[in-house]
C-alpha cells in the first residue's frame, strides 16, 4: 500500500510522526517532490484565484501524487491543541480538493479535532490505522513509535536543526535542497523569523529566504526553535486568547525575540492574503513598534513575488541593520 | 453612557431598541459612506476583511459624535471576526481614542463572564431592561417581513423605485415606534401599501429569481455590496437571501433561542456531501443553499464575500461542483476597497442575462416536448 503524502502545509510540522505511523504499519510513504515551477503552475491552475499561496501550492502537490499513490493522505486538520484552530482553509481542504481535481486516489482524511482534549488523538490513530489493518495492537504500537519519533523530531528543531535536516535525518526523506548547507551557521546578525513554516521552509515559495539571509551575514531563529511553554506564556500576554495555534506561535515567538538582547531584528513572513496573518502580524507590528524599536521587515509572498524585490528588500533590511550596528 | 455599535443593514434598528432598553444613551454611527470606508481603510490592516475596517470607521464616526462605549459581538474562532474587537481596540488606542469595548460573546471560561457583562452595560431595571430586548425582537421581525415582500415587489413595480419608498418610511416607523402596537401598525399599514403598488405586466413575465448567500456582512450591507439587491431588482430580478437579520441576531445573541426555520439552516445539512464540516462563518451554508435554492426552483444564485474572506474562499472552491449537480448557475462575487461600480453592474447584468435566456430556452423546450407528445 502507498500512501501519498503532499510537501506542503503541515509536512513541516507533523511529517516524521506521520511517516512514522503509517511506516510501522507497513505502507510505503510516498512524498511529492519539493516544490517546483510545474507543481505551483498545476496548482494555480486547480484552485480559485482567491486562495493563498500555500492552499495553492498544496493543491500541486496533491496533483504530484496522483499516480504515485493508492492513497492520499490529505487529514481535514481542524484543531491540533484544545482550544484552537488552525484556520478555516484546514477545515475545508479535502472537500475543496474533492470538488476541484478530478481523478485522484482515494482519501485518507479523516478529522483531526483536539479543540476538546488531546486524549482524542488516540482515535483518530486508530480511525486512521483501521484503513491498513484490523490489528489494534499493532496501531496502538505504531503510533507509541510515531510519538517517540515526533518528540525527537521537536527536540531537534528546539536544538536549533531546520526541519528539512531534521526530516532527512529521522525518515531517509530527502531535504532537495537547492543550495546545501548554505546560509547556516553564526551570522553578523541575529534575526527572528517569524511566520508559518510552510512558508519559511519552503524553498521555492520563500525563494530560498533563509539561504539568502544567511549569504548578507544573517542568522535566523525561528519559531520552531522556541520551546512550546515559552510561547505559550508570551502568548497569554495578549488581552484575549488567540485561537489560532499558528498565530499564537507567530506572537508568542515575536514577544519573545523582543525581549531577547541577542537579537537584532524581526522578519514576519506571510502569505498574500492571509486571513489569520492580517491580523495577528498587525498586533505583532503594532507590539514591536510599542515596546523596543527593532527594525521589523514584513514580507508577503505569492505566485507574482519576484526574486529581485525580495533580494531588495532584504538587503534595505540588513543596510539598516548595519547602520544600528554602527550607531 | 454613551453606547455605539457597528452597523450592518438593518441592525441599527435592533440596536437602538436594545440598546436603549438597557438605559443607554445611544449613538448610531452615521450610515456608512466613503468617509466612513476611507477612515477605516486608512487604518486598519491592509489584508483585513472589509467588514473590520467598515466597522472601525463606524466607531470612528461615533467616537466624533460622543459614543464613549462600544458594543460588539465576537466570537472564538475559527473565523476573523473573533479577534476584530482586540485589533479595533488597538487601533483605536494608538489613534488616541479613549473607547471602551464591550464585546458579546460566547464566553472562553465561565457564562458569568456574559452576564457580567450585561450587568454592566444595563443602566435600568431587569424588567425595563427585557421589555427593550423583546421590542428590539417584534422590531427586527417586522422590518424582515417588509423587506422580503419588498425584495419581491422590485422586478415587478411599474414606477422603479416605488418599493424603496414605502420601504424607507416603513423602517423609519418600526425604528420610531414605541409600543409593540406601534411596530405592529407599521408593518400592517407598509405591508398594505406594497400590495397597492401597480405592477407592470411586462416586467412580470420576466421575473427570474436569485439566491443571495455568503458572508453575513457583505449579504446585509448594502453599502458593502453596492447596493445589489436594489441593483438586481431593477434588472428584473427577484431576491431572496438564505439569511435575514431575525435570524443572525437570534443564532449570534440569543444563542438560537427562537425556533426560527431559515433556509441557511437547512442549507447546513444540504451541504454534507459537498462540506461535510464546519468551516467557519457561513460558509457551510453557502454551499448548502445551492441544493436548497436549486429544489425550489431557482434560476441563479450569487455568492458575495469580502476579498479574502476564508470560509466563503472554501465555499467558493466547491460551488462549482455543487452547481453543476444541481444544474444552478452560480456566481461569486468579492468586494474589496477598491470594487468598482461599472465593472460589477456589468457583471450582474450579464449573468441576469444568461439565466433569463437559460430559462427561456428551458421553457421553450418544455413547451417543444409537450407539443411533440
Ligand atoms: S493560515 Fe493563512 S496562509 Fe495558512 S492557509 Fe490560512 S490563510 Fe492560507
Ligand atoms: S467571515 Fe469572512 S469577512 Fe467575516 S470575519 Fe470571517 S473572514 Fe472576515
Amino acid at each position: 500500500m502507498r500512501i501519498g503524502i503532499p510537501r506542503a502545509l503541515f509536512y513541516y510540522y507533523y511529517f516524521p510522526l506521520w511517516h512514522a505511523f503509517f511506516t510501522a504499519l507497513g505502507a510505503k510513504v510516498e512524498v511529492s517532490p519539493p516544490t517546483n515551477k510545474a507543481i505551483l503552475d498545476q496548482g494555480v491552475r486547480g484552485a480559485v484565484d482567491e486562495a493563498c499561496l500555500p492552499i495553492k501550492v498544496y493543491y500541486g502537490h496533491v496533483l504530484a501524487l496522483r499516480n504515485k499513490a493508492d492513497l492520499l493522505f490529505v487529514p481535514r486538520l481542524v484543531s491540533v491543541e484544545p482550544k484552537a484552530y488552525i484556520c478555516p482553509k484546514f477545515m475545508g481542504l479535502p472537500d475543496m480538493l474533492r470538488a476541484g481535481l478530478r481523478d485522484l486516489p482515494r482519501f485518507i482524511d479523516t478529522n483531526v479535532n483536539l479543540r476538546q482534549g488531546t486524549e482524542k488523538v488516540l482515535e483518530v490513530a486508530l480511525e486512521m490505522g483501521r484503513l491498513l489493518t484490523r490489528n489494534k495492537r499493532q496501531i496502538l504500537a505504531a503510533w507509541e513509535k510515531a510519538q517517540a519519533v515526533y518528540q525527537h523530531y521537536v527536540a531537534l528543531l528546539e536544538s536549533g536543526l531546520r526541519p528539512g535536516p531534521a526530516i532527512e535525518r529521522l525518515t531517509g526523506v530527502p531535504e532537495g535542497r537547492r543550495r546545501r548547507g548554505e546560509g547556516e551557521g553564526p551570522g553578523r546578525w541575529k534575526v527572528g523569523l517569524v511566520g508559518h513554516g510552510y512558508n519559511l521552509y519552503d524553498e521555492y515559495i520563500s525563494m530560498d529566504l533563509i539561504g539568502r539571509l544567511g549569504r548578507l551575514g544573517v542568522e535566523v531563529v525561528t519559531p520552531d526553535q522556541i520551546p512550546g511553554a515559552v510561547i505559550e506564556t508570551e502568548a497569554a500576554r495578549l488581552p484575549k486568547r488567540l485561537f489560532w495555534t499558528l498565530g499564537k506561535r507567530l506572537v508568542g515567538s515575536t514577544l519573545h525575540f523582543l525581549q531577547r538582547p541577542d537579537i537584532d531584528g524581526i522578519i514576519h513572513v506571510s502569505s498574500f492574503g492571509c486571513g489569520p496573518d492580517s491580523l495577528v502580524g498587525d498586533l505583532v507590528e503594532r507590539f514591536s513598534q510599542r515596546t523596543r524599536k527593532l527594525p521589523f521587515l514584513y514580507l508577503t509572498l505569492d505566485e507574482q513575488t519576484g526574486e529581485a524585490g525580495l533580494q531588495t528588500r532584504v538587503e534595505a533590511f540588513t543596510d539598516m541593520l548595519a547602520w544600528r550596528a554602527a550607531q | 453612557m454613551k453606547a455605539t455599535f457597528p452597523h450592518m443593514g438593518n441592525l441599527y434598528i435592533t440596536a437602538r431598541a436594545l440598546l436603549g432598553g438597557l438605559g443607554l444613551e445611544v449613538v448610531v454611527p452615521p450610515p456608512c459612506t466613503k468617509r466612513t470606508l476611507s477612515l477605516g481603510t486608512q487604518h486598519s490592516p491592509e489584508f483585513a476583511c472589509l467588514p473590520l475596517k467598515l466597522n472601525l470607521g463606524n466607531y470612528i464616526e461615533a467616537a466624533e459624535r460622543g459614543a464613549e462605549v462600544i458594543v460588539m459581538a465576537g466570537g472564538v474562532g475559527p473565523c476573523r471576526f473573533g479577534y476584530y474587537a482586540q485589533v479595533q481596540r488597538e487601533i483605536l488606542k494608538d489613534l488616541g481614542y479613549d473607547m471602551e469595548m464591550v464585546v458579546l460573546e460566547p464566553p472562553d471560561a465561565h457564562f458569568s463572564e456574559l452576564v457580567d457583562k450585561i450587568k454592566y452595560l444595563c443602566q435600568t431595571d431587569w424588567r425595563r431592561a427585557i421589555q427593550g430586548v423583546r421590542m428590539a425582537w417584534w422590531k427586527t421581525r417586522a422590518v424582515d417581513e417588509v423587506e422580503k415582500r419588498v425584495e419581491w415587489l422590485r422586478p415587478r413595480e411599474k414606477v422603479l423605485g416605488t418599493a424603496d419608498r414605502i420601504y424607507n418610511r416603513a423602517r423609519a416607523a418600526i425604528d420610531a415606534a414605541a409600543t409593540r402596537r406601534e411596530v405592529e401598525l407599521a408593518r400592517q399599514q407598509a405591508l398594505a401599501e406594497l400590495d397597492a403598488v401597480e405592477r407592470d405586466p411586462v416586467r412580470e413575465a420576466k421575473v427570474v429569481r436569485i439566491a443571495l448567500v455568503g458572508e453575513i456582512y457583505t449579504l446585509l450591507e448594502p453599502f458593502m455590496n453596492l447596493d445589489i439587491e436594489r441593483k438586481l431588482g431593477r434588472m428584473g430580478a427577484e431576491v431572496v437571501r438564505d439569511l435575514y437579520l431575525s435570524e443572525w441576531i437570534n443564532d449570534h445573541l440569543f444563542g438560537g433561542f427562537m425556533r426560527l426555520d431559515s433556509p441557511a439552516k437547512k442549507a447546513k445539512k444540504l451541504a454534507q456531501p459537498y462540506l461535510g464540516y464546519f468551516v467557519g462563518g457561513h460558509g457551510r451554508e453557502s454551499v448548502g443553499s445551492v441544493v436548497y435554492f436549486a429544489r425550489k426552483g431557482f434560476d441563479g444564485l450569487i455568492q458575495l464575500a469580502p476579498f479574502t474572506c476564508m470560509p466563503e474562499i472554501v465555499a467558493e472552491s466547491i460551488l462549482p461542483r455543487a452547481s453543476q449537480d444541481c444544474d444552478l448557475p452560480v456566481m461569486t462575487m468579492f468586494f474589496d476597497e477598491q470594487t468598482g461600480e461599472a465593472g460589477f453592474v456589468t457583471r450582474l447584468e450579464a449573468f441576469v442575462d444568461m439565466i433569463r435566456r437559460r430559462k427561456e430556452a428551458d421553457r421553450r423546450s418544455r413547451a417543444g416536448a409537450m407539443d411533440g407528445a
